[in-house]
């Protein structure tokens, strides 16, 4: 048994590829699968939002039976009708792989009628884990890379890739690099354009954030364009940092990196004294993890350590063992370091660690309230900004609101855990 | 604002697709039911992806730890059968967890590949330690019916296996069907006010609403031995306009031990409310207790205190068939006018319902059921009423047509408190009259140049 802590297959294909904001994508299969995602995320769209809609053939039990092509056909024709999407993505649901739907044939009988891309996703649930959907998802988006002209696009370029806009972050990652001279060319898949990804290929570089969801289409990008990546992470002081310097040093250019430098020491010295004002509060208090990819894992051990905050918990869901040989590096000793974990497990850590916050995902939440916990969203459902220098002010502050908030005093944790000093008064 | 245009179709056809669909999986029903047995824990056989989603979907509404175990099936499991990724699953679920029930619903990747559960769960217990917990199947292929049908299938399952005969019991059963936690107090409470020991199938009023860790536990719950005796209750009290089509527990109750089956809808209003406490007078051998009436007596109060804010408004209602039906009737009630009643259900019972809650409304009230938000969203554009009443999908059609949304039924993802609104009972139908006239009040004041503080 798995208890559900992460997603299924079709789940993260479906949160990649569903930040496309002018792609539109019908559920192939029962109602359930599209619902459960409609409309939950963060991830803002410049332009069109019909990101924000959801979509589904809503099989039925006579489709199951007879085969429910003709519905994904007659739906699929209907639904661009309506909506006119530049390009149409299909996740296929558990049952589509069973009762052996051609959705393929499908697809492209559709492409041809309606003139756009008409892309499967190959994500029935029991298919494999949440990074064979990420997989799966980026085999779908690198259909269109390619598809459009590189002219004019500029040598020192890159594209954005596994960021999804939550919150609009995306955009405050593109003006720093706009603001070092670098073009990005496409953001994949936050806020991005099936235009822009299908010239995406005539960029320099690709940095890839989220490693666990995007990596598989940058590893395609560099064997067939030979663009090479870089990963990179936007939370924290110093991996902000390192994402706009390490982009400058690819670049040999003694200009981006000057004006790196600058902006770097501009943001940086703006939110120090603000980070130093909730250190004073937060010093000493312990913190879980327990977030998706280890990257970002890595860059909350240290953005909690700014805060003077001891990670006592870490885990995540799509980490690889190297993953968690770095995080037993960066963490001091005693941590407990969890893959995949489940609720009674993360129960029990919390309570054994006395963790006074725990990052995580909405699920978490819960778990952590009930044991008098503090909780930082840092999930793909969050709706502020944590990416970025005004991110790392912003995740400060949301940690300080809710460590520091007076209601813990009533909870029996903090009854326990109290030190005598605390009880007069 | 949104650009998305939808056809302007006005009855959903089962041949074509949803665009943002009024209804959830049958699984997720099966699952809300099984948390409402005292150390219940739901299993799904099937992919992980359902019960992550499942999870979620009810935590964010509930703001409480839900746990739902999953057969976690892989592409072998897919292809040769699920026995043994089942029984794993069992395994250590039993182990894990210490559960008093273990709930099994299946799922459509189960159904479709023909995986016998019962047959699964003979194996189970072959294998399993004896005084391990006991197990409870429904079968909910999400591609038939909606959570609701899940959840009274549940409901079933759970009376069909552990009832048994025996001397009667003074007490009676109450089939709430899909109520809010707060809801579910109250009727314990309104039960216990006419003396009546009474058992509540399913009962989440503590384990998707409790108090902190470490505080002691108040509220009653019910056990597997309390649904065990079921059977030997005087009565049974079934809330739902629109059961039927489908075997309901209440049925099964009165058709295999005999008990006596009143189906009601669900007493939200006064009239819909009077006829629950008519049956608890029948039942109960006692007039409807001092307490009951005063709340009767403000909540009439109440109704003239504000009825001139909401007299003569539209309202568009949508959601569980059960909950829009007892909402349109309410409405009606208070002088409002229930224009569209709109659900995903497809009971069959629908039309029937509303007619019954709103007499004479056929013609005059849009009734849509197998329906999805999208057509209520083209009904919105073309003739927006004064206020929307459902669940939180609706609040972006809402707001980009201008119409307050005063927020009902499941999921509420956008605000606090879902599990503690009230809505059943004079002091529930009360405390929602409060919250309708409250939306209206508040959108006449933001729409006003003036800014009254005094309405």
């Amino acid at each position: 048994m798995r208890q559900g802590q992460h997603p299924g297959f079709g789940e993260s294909a479906g949160v990649c590829v569903l930040r496309l904001a002018c792609r539109h994508l019908p559920y192939h299969g029962p109602v359930g699968c599209a619902i459960y995602n409609w409309d939950i995320r963060g991830a803002l769209s410049s332009g069109p939002e019909l990101h924000r809609n959801s979509f589904t053939t809503d099989l039925r039990e006579r489709d199951v039976v007879f085969g429910g092509e003709p519905k994904l056909y007659r739906s699929l024709v209907e639904l661009i009708d309506v909506h006119q999407p530049k390009a149409a993505f299909v996740y296929s649901t558990c049952i589509v792989g069973i009762i052996g739907d051609d959705v393929k044939a499908v697809c492209r009988r559709v492409s041809d009628e309606k003139g756009i891309p008409v892309i499967p996703v190959e994500s029935p649930g029991f298919r494999g884990t949440k990074r064979d959907g990420y997989r799966a998802a980026c085999e779908a988006i690198f259909k269109l890379v390619g598809t459009g002209s590189t002219e004019g696009i500029s040598p020192v370029s890159l594209n954005i890739l596994g960021d999804f806009n939550l919150a609009g972050e995306v955009w405050i990652i593109k003006e720093y690099y706009a603001r070092m001279g670098v073009e990005v060319v496409a953001t994949i898949t936050g806020d991005g354009r099936v235009g822009d990804i299908s010239r995406a290929h005539g960029a320099a570089l690709n940095v890839v954030q989220c490693s666990g969801s995007m990596m598989h289409l940058a590893q395609l990008m560099k064997e067939r364009y030979g663009i090479p990546f870089m990963r990179v992470s936007y939370f924290g002081l110093e991996d902000m940092s390192e994402a706009l310097y390490g982009v400058a040093r690819y670049f040999e250019d003694d200009d981006v990196m000057e004006r790196a430098k600058e902006l770097v020491h501009g943001e940086v010295s703006a939110i120090l004294p603000e980070i130093a004002r909730y250190r004073e509060d937060l010093q000493g208090k312990r913190a879980g993890i327990y977030v998706g990819g280890a990257f970002k894992a890595f860059s909350l051990v240290r953005a909690l350590r700014h805060l003077g905050m001891r990670t006592a918990l870490v885990g995540s869901q799509t980490g690889t063992p190297e993953d968690y040989e770095e995080l037993r590096r960066i963490c001091d000793d005693g941590t407990i370091i969890v893959d995949d974990s489940n609720p009674l497990e993360l129960t029990a850590f919390l309570r054994e660690k006395e963790c006074d916050l725990f990052i995580g995902g909405v699920k978490e939440r819960p778990i952590a309230y009930k044991l008098g916990v503090a909780f930082c969203d840092h999930n793909h459902e969050r709706k502020e900004p944590l990416e970025g220098f005004v991110g790392m002010s912003n995740f400060a502050k949301e940690v300080h609101a809710s460590v520091m908030s007076p209601v813990w005093k009533f909870t029996p944790r903090a009854k326990r855990t109290a030190p005598v000093h605390e009880e007069v008064a | 604002m949104s650009e998305a245009r939808f056809s302007n179709k006005t009855c959903l056809d089962a041949s074509g697709p949803a665009s943002n669909a009024c209804k959830v999986c049958s699984p997720l029903g099966a699952c809300l039911a099984f948390l409402g047995v005292e150390g219940g824990i739901p299993f799904l056989h099937g992919s992980q992806g359902c019960a992550t989603y499942i999870r979620r979907y009810l935590i964010s509404h509930f703001r409480e730890p839900v746990d739902i175990a999953s057969s976690n099936f892989s592409e072998s499991a897919a292809v040769f059968g699920g026995e043994q990724v089942f029984v794993t699953g069992m395994n250590n679920v039993a182990r894990r967890y210490r559960p008093e029930l273990i709930g099994v619903a299946t799922t459509c990747l189960s159904e479709t590949i023909g995986d016998d559960v019962p047959r699964l769960m003979a194996r189970y217990h072959e294998e399993a330690a004896v005084g391990g917990p006991t197990v409870v199947s429904v079968s909910t292929p999400a591609y038939s019916g909606t959570h609701a049908d899940g959840f009274q299938a549940a409901v079933l399952s759970l009376v069909k296996k552990l009832a048994v005969e025996g001397t009667p019991l003074d007490q009676v059963n109450l089939l709430p069907g899909m109520v809010s936690p707060a809801d579910l107090r109250h009727f314990q409470e309104i039960f216990r006010d006419f003396g009546l020991t009474v058992i509540i199938l399913p009962n989440y009023a503590n384990s998707l609403d409790g108090p902190i860790e470490g505080s002691p536990v108040f509220s009653t719950t019910t056990t597997v031995e309390s649904i065990g005796t079921m059977g030997r209750s005087l009565a049974t009290v079934e809330l739902g306009a629109t059961l039927g089509r489908h075997a309901t527990a209440g049925e099964f109750l009165r058709d295999h031990f005999g008990v006596p089956l009143t189906r009601l809808r669900h007493p939200v209003g006064i009239e819909a409310t009077d006829e629950l406490f008519a049956v608890l007078e029948r039942l109960s051998g006692r007039p409807t207790p001092q307490q009951c009436l005063a709340e009767r007596g403000r909540l009439i109060d109440g109704y003239v205190d504000g009825h001139k804010y909401v007299a003569g408004k539209c309202a568009f209602v949508y959601g569980e068939e059960d909950l829009v039906a007892a909402t349109a009737g309410f409405l009606a009630e208070i002088g409002v006018q229930p224009a569209v009643c709109l659900s995903g259900g497809q009971s069959g019972r629908f039309a029937e319902a509303v007619e019954i809650a709103v007499p004479g409304s056929k013609g005059v009230c849009q009734v849509m059921e197998d329906a999805d938000l999208a057509q209520l969203e083209t009904l919105l554009r073309e003739d927006p009423p004064d206020i929307l009443i459902g669940h939180s999908k609706g609040y972006r059609m809402a707001r980009n047509a201008g119409v307050p949304l005063l927020r009902l039924g499941f999921p509420i993802h956008d605000r606090v408190g879902a599990q503690r609104q009230l809505s059943v009972g004079y002091r529930g139908t009360h405390d929602l009259f409060d919250r309708l006239v409250n939306t209206c009040l508040e959108a006449k004041q933001t729409a006003s140049p003036v800014g009254y503080s005094y309405l």
